[in-house]
């Protein structure tokens, strides 16, 4: 065992944003009521003394901790996505926690823990760190998707993720336990060494793929194993389920990328076509099924199964152009989802909860600037150009004709025409409908920015990509 | 000394318990116990293996894994006291708000 000290430096962004959590918890009970908004600039701090931190190690590609953790440029592309999806949280939380009656301090702290578990997830190079991160991120989220805990829906919600996410990480763990049995090691790399040009004689390597993909499928909401999710992004707070949705998906998708291709990946002829068929069921089922939705947070939720189903064919593909492209998905997601959910937000007023399809109705007249952000948030998830969506879809599918999946581009194209329809159906409603109510729509300064940047980048990575593109190239995993 | 199978079957067993547990069980109790039962599972495997395969790896995971499903069970516990406040429910089928 050795253990040198320049290895904090490495999971300094980490351990800053765990301390900065604590201190919000220490701080919180001394604060008068009233005043815990200054909370969330902490949390800004944190935010922002990580993102320098990433930053700067950016380029370091090093294995710590004795090979528990790694610093690598593409943990680090996560890493600062994360960031900028937890500050986008915490903008959107502000005054919608105020309005709710539930502006307490921890729930701050939840979202930089949860924030810190999603790090460790991106960065683990062990089975141990994955389950830790998996956890320390699972856990925080079943506080807050209970946090308005006056209402029953909320703890409904709560409830039933409770439930899924803990049976499925108990599932993930047995198949971990299955894998250590097999190879006599935990460490990612080790078992890459252990599998390399190794003929699978034991079936029980088969049984422990599947219970991994069983669990990591449940954290990104592929079907079969979606239940939870649209029950929990209609009753978790709105911003709790735009974080949901943006950061537990972006960092399970790294961790599963980094365990099939990195530890897993000499037996992907194996695994391939199981998460083959995971990808197609959940493209045609997360499609259909949002057709018929007619609240937004779940039809949002239906959108968010389906768009895993696309991005998992870059995990499928697992090239270098395959990883690079679920990158670009997942940055390119999280800032139309983040935005989608923000105009989501602005509908929320005393008496309405403002998250049925027809509250849009007439919004064009009501608020011109919101209705277009909308438009573009919409137009992005449905990957109609100018937009960022176009650019990601497009990559994923450049990726999969590259790998002679033809078949699967086809039918991706199909359902993301099927998608058109649902999503083209909210611009329709907020353009062509009469208001029903002569209402003024409050804005709350926070969710303004969210959605000016969002709709910003959005704009931006769909006209003018190759900046992101260039940098997303760098940070592709390196395949060993 | 018991062989490494006999391990394997009792934790299998185990695995399946809490798996069909959590999945026909209408208490929240008992869901959460079953989980609980599947994480033992996993941690008599790797403390089986640890032993089989004389590294100590596996009796390390062994203790995280412990740890975490005490803070697991903890916030698992206190959503179920704020459920049970808000309506008199334990059974999972009176959780019905939300369904497509």
């Amino acid at each position: 065992m050795n253990f040198a000290v320049t290895d904090i430096g490495a999971v300094l962004p980490e351990v800053i944003v765990a301390v900065y959590a604590c201190a919000i918890l220490l701080i919180e009970p001394f604060l008068p009521k009233g005043r815990q908004e200054v909370l969330a600039y902490f949390g800004f701090a944190a935010l922002g003394v990580a993102f320098y931190g990433t930053w700067n190690l950016m380029r370091t590609d090093l294995t710590v901790m004795n090979g528990m953790f790694v610093l690598d440029p593409f943990g680090n592309f996560f890493k600062l996505l994360l960031y900028v999806a937890a500050a986008m949280t915490i903008l959107l939380s502000m005054e919608y926690l105020k309005r709710e009656g539930i502006d307490r301090g921890e729930y701050y702290a939840f979202v930089l823990l949860a924030t810190c578990g999603m790090m460790i997830l991106v960065s683990a190079s062990d089975l141990i760190m994955v389950f830790l991160g998996l956890e320390l991120m699972s856990i925080p989220f079943y506080i807050l998707a209970g946090f308005k805990r006056f209402e029953e829906k909320s703890l409904e919600a709560a409830a039933k993720y409770f439930i899924l996410g803990s049976f499925s990480s108990g599932i993930l763990l047995f198949g971990i336990s299955l894998l250590y049995g097999l190879s006599g090691t935990t460490n990612l790399q080790a078992l890459a060494l252990h599998l390399r040009g190794a003929e699978l004689q034991n079936p029980a390597w088969i049984l422990a793929m599947i219970l991994l993909v069983v669990g990591f499928g449940f954290k990104i909401a592929a079907v079969p194993f979606h239940m939870w999710t649209p029950d929990v992004y209609e009753g978790a707070p709105t911003p709790v389920t735009a974080f949901l949705s943006v950061g537990s998906k972006a960092a399970s998708f790294a961790v599963f990328l980094r365990v099939f291709i990195e530890a897993l990946g000499g037996i992907q002829s194996d695994w391939r076509f199981l998460l083959i068929f995971l990808s197609v069921v959940t493209i045609v089922l997360g499609n259909v099924v949002a057709l018929v939705q007619t609240n937004i947070k779940r039809m949002l939720a239906y959108s968010s199964i389906a768009h895993a189903g696309y991005a998992m064919i870059g995990l499928i593909v697992g090239d270098s152009l395959g990883i690079f492209s679920l990158m670009i998905y997942m940055l390119i997601y999280a800032f139309m989802t983040l935005g989608a959910f923000g105009v989501v937000m602005l509908l929320r007023r005393e008496g309405v909860e403002g998250d049925e399809i027809r509250d849009f109705a007439g919004l064009a007249r009501k608020d011109r600037l919101t209705a277009f952000a909308m438009l573009i948030f919409m137009f992005s998830l449905a990957g109609i150009p100018p937009t960022a969506g176009f650019v990601a879809k497009f990559y994923i599918f450049m990726a999969a004709v590259n790998a002679h999946l033809t078949w699967l581009v086809v039918l991706g194209v199909v359902f993301t025409a099927v998608s058109a329809y649902f999503y083209l159906r909210v611009v329709m409603v907020m353009y062509m409908k009469e208001p029903d109510e002569a209402v003024q729509l409050s804005a709350p300064p926070g969710v303004v920015m969210v959605l000016a940047v969002a709709a910003a980048v959005v704009l931006l990575l769909g006209i003018y990509p190759s900046p992101f593109l260039d940098y997303a190239q760098e940070a592709v995993l390196k395949l060993r | 000394m018991i062989p490494l199978s006999s391990y394997l079957a009792v934790s299998s067993v185990l695995f399946v318990t809490g798996l069909i547990g959590v999945l026909i069980r209408r208490n929240f109790i008992i869901i959460l116990m079953s989980v609980e039962i599947m994480l033992n599972a996993a941690n008599l495997n790797l403390v089986a293996f640890s032993s089989y395969l004389d590294s100590m790896a596996g009796q390390i995971v062994a203790l995280f894994i412990i740890a975490i499903a005490a803070g697991e069970a903890a916030v698992g516990l206190a959503i179920i006291i704020v459920v049970f406040r808000g309506r008199i429910a334990t059974n999972v089928d009176q959780i019905n708000l939300l369904k497509w």
